[in-house]
């Protein structure tokens, strides 16, 4: 019932708010290039669905290389820094720094690291950075988090330090990692998308491009369009990343 | 006097927050089962964690004649792998000591038999009652065939009947093999009924206030809760315990 309910309440949420958006720019006779009604959005998006899809495919790839490659670095990190406290010690303010520092901030100093001709470089290394801080901090305190009681049992077993990370720290540090991995997810596309913004080229044709294009056109509702189309798939990644987390922790505690 | 398996000489432990526990001595034979009852804070874990090695006496000694792989411990949450098959999580102590797996999990799964839980070796923690979850955590402590065993409050979690049952079964279970046991509980009477002998310790830093041995044979005969033998060696263990709580 609560689920049936979590579904059919957003849905009536958001049929009303467009309706009264379409009564109230009808009524006011709101201008199309100030605010489209719903329905001049939703003809620009049908109007405009191969263009769109083609680069909302092109942000999501950017997020998606950009999450595994974040994955990777944040996680490998992690996982050495949680084998040694200094190194920890030392390494946490650094990943901080980077995690508080604004991605447009940033920006042009990587533009320039990867080339000017290579913008989709430039943005998948910020939206990497973007992704960098979750992973590396769900990992890390995951490690971190194992039952003491458990750690004095592989003490008492003799366990060496290999066995200890693959058998006891990695496998209980999974769901801080999941969750980790699911916030750096959306933090990515967020990221893909800022980083295709102040890259201010065309050369990656994502999504934020699209709405630049259509801003320099004057085509509001195509812009809105973008928009709606950048909102739908942030849902579509968060629902699919959590369902993923569902399945995997129900498999890990078996319920 | 048969051979000691464990003792320890003239121990302390000091904490940066103060003393532990200590002086405190422990001589503990072969097969013997001998609970340590004191009030929290007393240091009875600490005293377990020295017999099996997990710390060190910042003064005293520590001797123990069992080696690496013959001790054991249950704590007081079962303490199992959450991710873990009941099967996976009592092969453990064997899969680390390098045991072939095949090997392990066949004495895996014998242990789970010896405890009372055949057929839920594929079960993961969470779909085991506290009993079930406590019997797993006995399982893997039992699979190396310990010759010293360590239980800090094993059955605290627990209700009354569940408590006893397990009590009857850890004596069923010692009848088998005879490890040594020491029993660390706040519980007067589990105390008398599952030790032969019980040393009550003072308030932090622990030292020992008593000591009382329990007469008659292990495993406990049926009704033996309701025999003078067990009034009288639980009312004298609260007596030392009361005494030994008294401000000084």
């Amino acid at each position: 019932m609560r689920s049936l309910q979590s579904i059919v309440a957003p849905i009536v949420l958001t049929a009303v708010l467009l309706a009264i958006w379409e009564t109230v720019c009808h009524v006011l006779a709101v201008p199309t290039y100030l605010l489209p009604t719903p329905s001049e959005i939703a003809r620009a998006t049908v109007d405009n669905l191969p263009l769109l899809l083609t680069s909302a495919w092109n942000t999501l790839a950017v997020a998606v290389i950009a999450w595994v490659l974040a994955s990777l670095c944040a996680g490998g990190i992690a996982l050495v820094v949680s084998l040694n406290d200094l190194l920890e010690d030392a390494v946490r303010p650094l990943a901080v720094m980077l995690q508080v520092t604004p991605i447009v901030a940033l920006a042009p100093l990587v533009n320039i690291w990867a080339g000017l001709d290579h913008p989709e470089r430039g943005v998948i290394a910020l939206a990497m950075v973007v992704a960098f801080f979750p992973i590396f901090s769900g990992v890390l305190t995951g490690l971190k988090a194992v039952d003491p009681d458990l750690e004095r049992l592989f003490d008492l077993y003799g366990a060496g330090r290999v066995q200890r990370v693959f058998r006891l720290r990695l496998p209980a540090a999974l769901p801080y990692v999941l969750q980790g991995h699911k916030v750096a997810a959306g933090l990515a596309l967020v990221g893909a998308v800022v980083a295709e913004f102040v890259a201010g080229s065309g050369g990656s044709q994502g999504l934020a491009w699209r709405i630049m294009e259509a801003e320099h056109r004057s085509q509001t509702a195509k812009m809105m369009a973008a928009l709606a189309v950048l909102a739908v798939l942030a849902l579509m990644l968060y629902a699919a990343l959590e369902s993923a987390e569902q399945i995997i922790l129900r498999r890990w505690r078996g319920r | 006097m048969p051979t000691p398996i464990a003792e320890l000489a003239g121990v302390e432990v000091d904490y940066p927050r103060g003393r532990a526990l200590g002086p405190f001595d422990l001589t503990l034979a072969e097969g013997e089962i001998v609970a340590l009852v004191g009030p929290s804070g007393c240091g009875k874990s600490t005293a377990l964690r020295l017999l099996a090695g997990l710390e060190q006496p910042t003064r005293g000694i520590v001797r123990r004649a069992s080696a690496r792989g013959e001790t054991s411990v249950v704590f007081q949450a079962p303490t199992l792998m959450p991710w873990a098959t009941a099967e996976d999580n009592v092969a453990l102590p064997l899969e680390l000591a390098g045991e072939a797996k095949a090997s392990a999990r066949l004495k895996a799964r014998t242990a789970l038999e010896r405890v009372k839980l055949p057929a839920i070796e594929r079960a993961k923690p969470a779909q085991l009652s506290g009993g079930m979850a406590m019997r797993v955590s006995l399982a893997r402590a039992l699979v190396t065939d310990p010759r010293l065993l360590l239980l800090d409050e094993p059955f605290a979690a627990l209700d009354e009947i569940t408590r006893r049952n397990l009590a009857e079964d850890v004596h069923a279970l010692w009848t088998q093999t005879r490890p040594a046991i020491v029993f660390v509980t706040h519980n007067v009477e589990e105390a008398a009924y599952m030790a032969c002998r019980v040393i009550v310790m003072t308030r932090g830093p622990g030292r020992s206030a008593g000591e009382t041995a329990i007469a008659g044979s292990l495993p406990r005969p049926e009704g033996f809760r309701t025999t003078p033998v067990f009034r009288e060696a639980a009312e004298a263990i609260s007596r030392t315990l009361d005494a030994a709580m008294a401000p000084a």
